[in-house]
């Protein structure tokens, strides 16, 4: 479905329609900006001396000769913060016990991943600070490195010797009974199955300037991104300020992705070194850095069974899974490990669940969040389980999933329970079966069918279809405040922040309709912390939910305030006085402009809240071509259907919904962070870390439609970034499967790499065949 | 060391470090950091600017190498605050989200279509493979390439209506 972009009419409602985006017009002619676009006078700039070893003791770290190098201010160690170093918090569902496993903003005892920060220089320029960091000399002793999953279990090499396990923590999820379920199951099937370490690749790479007013006691830190006010509280922490002392300024971001933006040991250390020198500093990450330091994602095993009646409904899964977290547990670490588990239900019916979840560390770059973080990996594990189920039972593959999807008549349906932190939610609406329907209708799927298995100009062919919800609106809260201007323009500032996804667009057509004003009288600002008291930011696709539904609060309030003053003036009640396209009017038919009465200040600031999250929801089928000769598979066709709810602007929705297809494809058969087993990564730099180009995927069909708005919140909209991304490892891997059915190949473990694919045919090819 | 170039139609003056690539040059030294840098080893696009007439990587070029060349920057392909009618096609093609590569790609794209206004969707695709974008998936990039193609065929070069 293709969707252009279109100028607003003024006369219709703007949310719905697919205005143009207004970043567009910066950002096309070279204006956005970015965080290296800023620079203050008399900046000084740092750069980072980065662990080369995954794992070891810090014996002696000599910095004398970086020291006397002309051009350089500083070089900064842990030596320089004092008696305790800070350690970075878990944002999300912290826990007391994680406190051990919490990353120091700089080694000081260990290192425990290649590219962990060692040291800081800051000097006059990039340059200088990059010749300097060739000075340092780090005597480290090395410790065994912890590389796979399978080393971290074993425990004889630990990251945190004190904690006598590399086992960080770890989830239980549960639903039902389901030990009984499997007890009297007609049918069972288990199996290991693995997702591979990648993650989002930011383009912009990360980036910090901060400035000190030693005055004023006050910090400015440019390059705020995702979640400006809780890095705030973190940063205003570690450096024992006031949190009203730190102001977080967002700019232009290019991208998120779940990844960029989170609290990093860097945005500790620019923001202490302009306090220390009492200069300027600006850091800038190179491509190598941000390959072997962002955090990284997915790496997580499972070892799952299912149990089906003999008519292939679902009777319960149980098992194990383990995340490899990496060296330390970082701020959003704990999504995904609790999401491949609680999401293995996923838009099916299956009451009895019991998965154990084990966050492992390892000598490898502290993960986080990334798009459709748990829920990528436990799409493909449940896909693949139920793949298998239903080749087992002798039960189509669509005809499988329709007898396990929720029906709408059980929403709210809840998910799996999870502990020691409970993350109590349920699936809002949908009609499930029906866009699955709509889906295999675009894709053709009958004539598809035809193909399956066929070996066809020398490459196999095959087809498969999944279904999938996302999960959106994280709470607790989010704020917005509206300030009617003097030229009567409403100027609304709103905690959620942009990273790209055209937030100012959507939440002004919010805006613009919740004010009753037409589309070109609404300016947006996003996510600094001097815009309003207090926000949460943009993850877990919740601005346009959660940004949204404050800014209709905070309309109401102003335009109760706007009625109370054009009252005044027109000698009434206010409850006389309405509110059309920009205009007061009185019931006399006298009315006024916004800016007639805007010189009384009318302003309001409010809060949303709600914790009740948004399932955006559909149905992917894909269909490759898989070569034999060289284990290539080829994207022949991709075909999408989401519902998103009640749809704020179908472009950018539709834009959403195109990037995360391609980045699921890329995850699925590209993109890996390869470490080799002595913990040195070999995959960190763009020539190394394939990312899709575009000869890769140009044949994806996506549609995204507003069938069943979200009850749980006032817009109805419903989080939209990730549903394109989550089911993209399940459906590739259940379509290689068809494709290579003759052979017998079933992919466990991603990606789906040319390699790969290939060694499964050859081994498929020495096996006999069983049945 | 001094040196000269054309930059976006006027004559600027450079006299840095000798090894200063092109692209910080431009950024960091004469203040247009419309060009962006992503991966300074020539892979991703971001950075690509046009000298004389070429598409080029200015994070794999000296600056030094520029001297008396003609260089235009995504800043150099519209004038005011109109969008030329490739980049008018970007925005209704929705063929960007957060920005960040677009520039090159657009540089790339002009440079394309300015030598070849009849470039079709498999060549465009080709030419662009030397760009990474992470939020599109390039389809709305490709079709919006098609749609500026008129603007170059019927002799407006790009510049904007």
């Amino acid at each position: 479905m293709k969707v252009l972009a279109t100028a607003p009419s003024n006369e219709a409602p703007a949310i719905g329609q697919a205005i143009g985006r207004v970043e567009d017009l910066r950002l096309l002619r070279g204006k956005g900006r970015y965080i290296d676009d800023i620079s203050l006078p008399g900046q000084l700039h740092a750069a980072i001396f980065r662990s080369s070893l995954p794992h070891g003791v810090i014996r002696s770290l000599d910095t004398e000769a970086a020291r006397k190098l002309p051009g350089v201010h500083a070089v900064i160690t842990a030596a320089d913060l004092g008696r305790t170093v800070p350690t970075i918090p878990v944002r999300l569902f912290p826990l007391p016990e994680y406190q051990p496993f919490l990353q120091p903003v700089i080694a000081h005892d260990k290192v425990r991943y290649v590219g962990e920060p060692i040291a800081m220089v800051v000097a006059e320029s990039p340059a200088v600070a990059e010749d300097a960091l060739e000075l340092i000399r780090a005597d480290i002793d090395m410790l065994a490195p912890v590389v796979s999953l399978e080393d971290s279990r074993r425990d004889q090499s630990l990251l945190v010797e004190t904690s006598g396990s590399n086992k960080g923590h770890y989830f239980e999820i549960g639903k039902g009974d389901v030990d009984a379920a499997f007890a009297t199951a007609p049918y069972t099937r288990r199996e290991r199955m693995y997702v591979h370490r990648h993650t989002g690749v930011t383009m912009e790479l990360r980036g910090s300037l901060a400035e000190w007013d030693a005055e004023r006691g006050h910090m400015t830190v440019w390059g705020a991104s995702k979640v400006p006010f809780a890095n705030r509280r973190i940063l205003a922490g570690m450096l024992e300020l006031q949190e009203e002392s730190v102001d977080m300024i967002e700019g232009d971001a290019g991208g998120s992705y779940g990844v960029k933006g989170e609290f990093f040991p860097e945005d500790f250390l620019v923001p202490f070194a302009a306090r220390l020198l009492g200069r300027p500093v600006k850091w800038s990450e190179d491509r190598r850095e941000h390959l072997l330091a962002i955090s990284h994602a997915r790496d997580i095993e499972a070892d799952l069974e299912i149990a089906c009646g003999n008519d292939g409904r679902v009777l319960g899964i149980r098992g194990e899974i383990w995340a490899n977290i990496g060296a330390y547990m970082r701020t959003s670490v704990v999504i995904a490990p609790r999401n491949s588990g609680q999401f293995i239900s996923g838009p099916y019916k299956v009451e009895n669940v019991g998965i154990h979840v084990a966050m492992q560390l390892s000598n490898k770059s502290p993960c986080g969040t990334y798009r459709g973080p748990g829920r990528y990996e436990a799409d493909f594990f449940r896909e693949r389980l139920f793949h298998l189920a239903a080749k087992d039972l002798g039960i189509d593959m669509v005809e499988f999933r329709r007898r396990n999807l929720v029906p709408e008549s059980e929403m709210p349906y809840p998910m799996p329970g999870t502990a020691p932190q409970n993350n109590p939610t349920a699936l809002d609406s949908g009609a499930y079966e029906l866009v699955m329907d709509r889906c295999l209708s675009d894709a053709g799927w009958n004539e598809k069918l035809k193909l399956q298995g066929k070996l066809i100009d020398g490459r196999y062919h095959g087809v498969a279809a999944t279904c999938f919800i996302e999960g959106g609106a994280a709470g607790p809260r989010e704020s917005s405040r509206i300030v009617i201007e003097r030229d009567g323009r409403a100027s609304v500032y709103v905690g959620s922040s942009g990273v790209g996804q055209g937030a100012e667009t959507i939440l002004g057509q919010i805006a613009a309709d919740a004010l009753d004003v037409p589309y070109d009288q609404v300016q947006l600002f996003l996510g600094s912390t001097t815009y309003v008291k207090e926000g949460w930011g943009s993850y877990h696709s919740r601005s346009t939910v959660m940004g949204g539904s404050a800014i209709l609060l905070t309309a109401e309030e102003i335009k109760r305030k706007l009625r109370a003053a054009a009252a005044m003036r027109f000698n009434c009640a206010p409850e006389e006085v309405e509110v059309s396209r920009g205009r007061l009017i009185a019931s006399d038919g006298r009315s006024l402009a916004f800016a007639d009465v805007s010189d009384q200040g009318i302003t309001a600031e409010e809060t949303f809240a709600n914790h009740r999250h948004t399932y955006a929801y559909g149905t992917h089928v894909a269909h490759v071509a898989v070569d034999p000769g060289t284990g290539h598979v080829a994207v022949v066709d991709y075909v999408t259907v989401e519902d998103a709810g009640r749809i704020i602007n179908p472009l950018t929705l539709h834009g959403q919904s195109i990037g995360a297809i391609v980045q699921g494809l890329g995850g699925t058969l590209l993109e890996h962070l390869v470490y080799d087993e002595n913990g040195q990564m070999l995959s960190a730099s763009f020539a190394d870390y394939l990312m899709p180009l575009a000869t890769d995927y140009p044949n994806i069909r996506s549609t995204a439609i507003g069938l069943r708005p979200s009850p749980f919140n006032p817009l109805g909209a419903k989080g939209a970034g990730e549903g394109g991304t989550i089911p993209v490892g399940g459906v590739i891997a259940n379509a290689v499967a068809n494709a290579l059915s003759s052979l017998g190949v079933e992919p466990l473990e991603l990606p789906l790499t040319p390699p790969r694919v290939w060694r499964m045919i050859q081994a498929a090819k020495r096996k006999p065949r069983e049945g | 060391m001094a040196l000269q170039f054309t930059l976006n139609g006027k004559t600027v003056e450079f006299g840095g470090e000798a090894r200063t690539t092109l692209a910080d040059c431009l950024r960091h030294h004469l203040g247009q950091t419309g060009t962006h840098v992503g991966c300074e080893h020539g892979v991703c696009g971001a950075c690509t600017v046009i000298v004389d007439g070429e598409a080029v990587r200015s994070c794999l070029m000296l600056a030094v190498q520029a001297e008396g060349s003609q260089v235009t920057t995504v800043e150099g392909l519209s004038e005011g605050e109109d969008l030329s009618p490739l980049q008018a096609a970007f925005r209704k093609h929705h063929a960007l989200q957060c920005g960040f590569c677009t520039p090159g790609i657009l540089t790339t794209a002009h440079a394309l279509l300015t030598h070849e206004p009849d470039a079709d969707e498999e060549r465009i695709r080709h030419v662009l493979s030397g760009n990474i974008c992470r939020c599109t998936g390039y389809l709305p990039i490709i079709e919006a390439i098609l749609d500026a193609r008129a603007a170059y065929a019927d002799g407006r070069r790009g510049k904007p209506a």
